[in-house]
């Protein structure tokens, strides 16, 4: 089954570490997307710009509304995400649980609909 | 002489989860799995009254079964289901009529039942159904929620196990731990329930009786698997007391004025071997001890309570609670005298002041002090929160004897 794996964190304890940090976090993601890969996991994954760039629009009654920003202010933002294929939900959450930020954020399931 | 219907009852009530669980796993349908072994128990109702009954009544029952949902499995399914159906048919048709006597599938069933993605009334609602082979209308009756509610919640549960890819399996090895504590978790959660139900009446005998074969369940399906023991002499303990702990009006008797004779001491002495025999460490076996050293006082004045204030001491580090802190105060109170519990409940006024047990504890122990003024407040103050209706009463009553 495929499942997204929605990377949730607070960007600004991110964009508050040292170079050395974040240097290590970019280091840890790459070993596990490797690995992901080789045992034929990985359908794709990628981070975020901060939510600082992000855009919502929405069409209401044939009007477009586009706004700065997201679509919900939380204390955890979507930082970035990962596609994988695997058995079932405990293997996609075993890799959900070794993904970095897993530590300090959250992330959430979803299996994507046959 | 046992007639037919209560034949199929008991086998109804033995085989349910065995049945259920082997055919889940060859159909991954749990409707279809319920319905083939729902049909096979009544193809024997209408035909063994007449037929007789088998010579081994479970061996019938799974055959039916499996035959039932080989049918089901031609008609129901269509199109690209077909291709899957036909390895599922293959499968069961190659049990032949050994179907009863293949390993048990109930560990996988209940850790399914039991996943941490389906929401915790889900997963109860699930286990009672699917494992203990209870009824909807039984488990709506006895969580007092509407059928057609628990249906959609059972319905919904099945839905998200196919959708969101729960698997039919035991867990891995990094897994299964956290996985195992949430199976107890749900066993504790139905005893709990059914022991102190959190309105309307008191104890739900049924659902306790549930919970302990369940708990049975799991020690024999992992066996040695010290905190799983611990749970079910935990629920043997204190289901032991069940006749004693209301009166004949369905009112609530406190440990202290129990009569001791009413006690089942034949799950006692179950439940005091399980204790004896191994260490307490972990949450449930601690909580087994502290049980423990209740049921084995003949009369409430022989408790061991230094012993039960410590264990609730060692419980507290390990799992951190405002509630294991009350049971803790009380049990020095009832060790080293009310004043020194009241100075250990203070503390706890600020994160137990919705409970009404925190309040109606602190009353007793006002009483005790020769502080009725107070004790009063305090049961009072407990009435206003009490949700059970013998709870209600009980408090009354003990509020009524302070002033006269």
């Amino acid at each position: 089954m495929k499942y997204l794996l929605m990377i949730y964190s607070d960007e600004h304890a991110f964009e508050a570490m040292s170079e050395d940090e974040r240097h290590e976090v970019y280091a840890a993601y790459d070993e596990l997307m490797k690995d992901l890969a080789a045992k034929g996991h990985m359908l794709g994954g990628d981070e975020l710009a901060p939510t600082s760039t992000a855009t919502t629009v929405q069409v209401r009654g044939g009007e477009r509304m586009v706004t700065d920003g997201p679509f919900a202010e939380t204390k955890e933002q979507l930082g970035g995400y990962f596609l994988i294929d695997v058995d079932d939900l405990d293997a996609a959450i075993d890799i959900a649980a070794r993904i970095p930020s897993v530590h300090s954020g959250s992330i959430e399931v979803r299996p994507i609909a046959e | 002489m046992t007639t037919v219907a209560e034949v199929v009852d008991q086998a109804y009530r033995d085989d349910t989860g065995r049945a259920v669980a082997t055919l889940i796993r060859v159909t991954r349908d749990f409707d279809l799995a319920e319905e083939a072994w729902q049909e096979a128990c009544e193809q024997a109702l209408r035909t063994w009254p007449h037929r007789g009954v088998p010579r081994d009544p479970t061996a019938w029952l799974f055959t039916a079964a499996r035959n039932r949902a080989i049918d089901r499995l031609r008609r129901e399914r269509v199109g690209r289901e077909k291709t899957a159906a036909a390895l599922q048919i293959a499968e069961l048709e190659a049990m032949g009529d050994d179907m009863h006597e293949i390993p048990d599938d109930r560990l996988r069933l209940l850790f399914t039942c039991c996943h941490p993605s389906l929401a915790l009334d889900a997963r109860v609602a699930l286990t009672l159904r699917t494992v203990a082979g209870l009824t909807t209308r039984e488990i709506a009756r006895a969580f007092l929620v509407p059928e057609p509610t628990l249906g959609q919640r059972l319905t919904r549960a099945k839905r998200k196990i196919r959708d969101a890819g729960i698997p039919y399996a035991v867990p891995s090895r990094e897994a299964l731990p956290d996985r195992l504590d949430g199976v107890r978790a749900v066993v504790y959660l139905v005893f709990n329930e059914g022991y102190e139900a959190t309105e309307g009446e008191l104890i739900r005998t049924d659902l306790c009786a549930e919970a302990v074969r369940l708990a049975r369940l799991l020690d024999h399906l992992i066996p040695d698997e010290p905190e799983s023991r611990g749970l079910l002499a935990l629920l043997l303990l204190q289901h032991a007391r069940r006749a004693a702990r209301t009166d004949t009006d369905g009112d609530l008797v406190t440990l202290e004025d129990q009569d001791r004779s009413r006690w089942d001491h034949e799950l006692i002495d179950e439940g005091l071997a399980l204790v004896d025999a191994s260490s307490a460490e972990g949450p449930y076996q601690l909580q087994a001890a502290i049980a423990a050293c209740h049921d084995r006082a003949p009369r409430p004045e022989d408790t061991d309570w230094p012993g039960i204030a410590s264990l609730y001491d060692e419980l507290e580090h390990i799992r951190p609670s405002p509630v294991v802190a009350l049971n803790r105060a009380v049990a020095v109170a009832m060790a080293d005298g009310p004043d020194a519990g009241l100075r250990l409940l203070d503390p706890l006024a600020n994160d137990l002041d919705r409970y009404h047990h925190f309040h109606a504890a602190r009353a007793d122990l006002l009483r005790r002090a020769g502080r009725g003024t107070e004790a009063a407040d305090a049961y009072d103050r407990a009435l206003a929160l009490v949700g059970n209706d013998a709870e209600r009463r009980y408090l009354e009553r003990r509020r009524a004897a302070l002033i006269t």
